[in-house]
């Protein structure tokens, strides 16, 4: 569904990637997961379009998308919920959650999308007339989710969905990306959290100083050497 | 008590007229966040370009607006293709301040080579004359301008909150990145921006011009006053301008009666620096200035 070839990318004259190559099929959820400053996010803002990547290729569906802008990638089907959920912060959660169905394949179907969605998040649905940046963080992580789905992607990418929650927040925002995954949504999650996020995923991705050192079913990923002890801690 | 009424509605004239010139302008800063120094002059080009097409076709100066506004639509959005979006990688975002500087002059001094510093006197066709309303007498053409002030920024507020585009424009505003995440085409939203932000002024000259007279530097004149106005009201806040420009109307007027004339700016000036050292980001600016520009 989507593959990443070789890809270079960065910002100005710093490279952050060398030669990324990772794969995600239909009906996976697929995990990169790597320290701070590993290449993470640019590589999910690489394959969003919000960066060009300087060399190699991204396709998705088999389609070449490397050279596209964010809005048209998104317009085919890919959408990113970014580090920082990056909410619409004077706009009600309500409106928040019809821009993530801005794009067209999902614009005729909002109101059902909406009905479907908030009954994913019972919490969302009781905050709807509510100014986005009056939710707490862990509400605000909700939203960023489901505005997500709201634009009903073939491909759903989180960035970082834990980074800055309390622990129990930690626990429901992975049980309602369980449950996206159960629902057959293509799901490719980047996380510091690797424990949680490798119970979640079929398979993983080690990234180290913005190149792939490591894939391996997520399992096997959980019981291997360099993974516990460079991440896990133990 | 006549007079003071007089005073006040002298002033509230005033303030539509500041109003109208001074919507487009915060409607580009608060969403394309370029402070456009080059809107007195789409004032100008647009008052010229109803005198053109007033006397030229010999129709009411108001019927004008059919063309000048989608013409000035067209004005801004070239602005902001050609000049703006190129400057947008900027490594320093002052330089698309000096681009609309640089654009101001050279249309200025355009203005000048073409039309001369001759004044340009638009057709009055019967705007000049009093209308009575209870005690007070007010100019037919400053009654108009009055109601299309409220009814522009009534409808840029409509269209910016119901509608797909008005909320993707507001999108863009309020986080640019999250809104391409959205399938928004953030640079189409801003040319689009600037496109309407100069239509609204063309539809402000045409309906100055047969009021005031219209020469290179006519511009100027309002785009001052008009940073006040934006600036007090909160820059981006388009309730803002309006409520920011009758204060500024009230104040002009009042001092000029009750202070002397030639103390008008000064009293202006004053409460404008007043207000901004009680509140610096403006009546209605949501956040500080250092937060608001990028």
């Amino acid at each position: 569904m989507l593959e990443l070839k070789a890809v270079d990318a960065g910002y100005g004259a710093t490279t952050i990637l060398h030669s990324v190559s990772l794969n995600v099929q239909a009906g996976e959820s697929v995990t990169i997961i790597g320290g701070n400053g590993a290449g993470k996010t640019t590589t999910l803002r690489t394959i969003i379009g919000l960066l060009r990547p300087t060399a190699g290729t991204i396709h998705f569906e088999g389609q070449d998308i490397s050279r596209l802008s964010a809005h048209e990638v998104v317009e085919l089907g890919i959408t990113l919920v970014p580090e920082g959920r990056q909410l619409f912060p004077d706009m009600t959660v309500r409106e928040n959650l019809y821009m993530g169905a801005f794009r067209r394949d999902a614009r005729s179907q909002a109101e059902k999308t909406l009905k479907e969605v908030l009954e994913l998040f019972p919490r969302v649905a009781e905050r709807l007339d509510q100014q986005a940046e009056s939710l707490s963080g862990g509400e605000q992580q909700m939203v960023a989710i489901a505005r997500g789905l709201m634009a009903r992607p073939r491909l759903l990418m989180f960035d970082e969905p834990s980074l800055g929650l309390a622990p129990i927040i930690v626990e429901q925002v992975f049980s309602v990306i369980d449950s996206i995954v159960k629902t057959g949504v293509t799901v490719l999650i980047v996380e510091q959290n690797v424990h949680h996020t490798l119970n979640a995923a079929d398979r993983g991705y080690v990234l180290e100083n913005g190149e792939v050192v490591l894939e391996d079913a997520a399992q096997a990923l959980l019981t291997n050497d360099h993974v516990r002890q460079a991440y896990l801690g133990i | 008590m006549e007079t003071f009424l007089q005073v006040v509605t002298n002033g509230l004239m005033l303030g539509g007229l500041f109003a109208i010139v001074s919507v487009g302008l915060t409607l580009i800063f608060g969403i394309v966040k370029v402070i456009n120094f080059a809107h007195g002059e789409y004032l100008m080009i647009g008052m010229y370009l109803t005198f053109l097409l007033a006397t030229g076709l010999d129709v009411h100066p108001y019927l004008t607006v059919a063309a000048v506004a989608p013409l000035l639509f067209v004005l801004g959005a070239l602005t902001q293709r050609f000049l703006i979006q190129p400057l947008m990688h900027a490594r320093d975002e002052h330089v698309q301040i000096f681009a609309t500087v640089g654009l101001s002059t050279a249309l200025m001094n355009l203005a000048l080579l073409v039309f001369g510093a001759d004044i340009a006197s638009t057709p009055a066709s019967g705007l000049r004359t009093s209308l009575h309303i209870g005690p007070v007498r007010i100019l037919a053409g400053q009654a108009v301008i009055f109601c299309v002030s409220i009814a522009l920024v009534v409808g840029l507020h409509y269209y910016l909150q119901r509608t797909q585009t008005g909320r993707a424009i507001r999108a863009v505003a309020q986080n640019r990145d999250a809104a391409q995440l959205m399938g928004i085409n953030v640079n189409w939203i801003y040319v689009l921006t600037f496109g309407i932000g100069a239509a609204c002024v063309g539809l402000a000259a045409s309906l100055v011009a047969p009021l005031y007279p219209t020469q290179p530097t006519s511009g100027t004149y309002f785009v001052l006053i008009a940073f006040v106005v934006v600036v007090l009201g909160g820059l981006g806040s388009i309730g803002g301008a309006f409520v920011g420009a009758m204060i500024i109307g009230l104040i002009d007027s009042l001092s000029g009666f009750y202070i002397g004339s030639d103390l008008r700016e000064v009293a202006v000036f004053g409460v404008f620096l007043l207000i901004l050292i009680l509140k610096p980001s403006g009546l209605f600016g949501r956040r500080s200035l250092a937060h608001v520009s990028p």
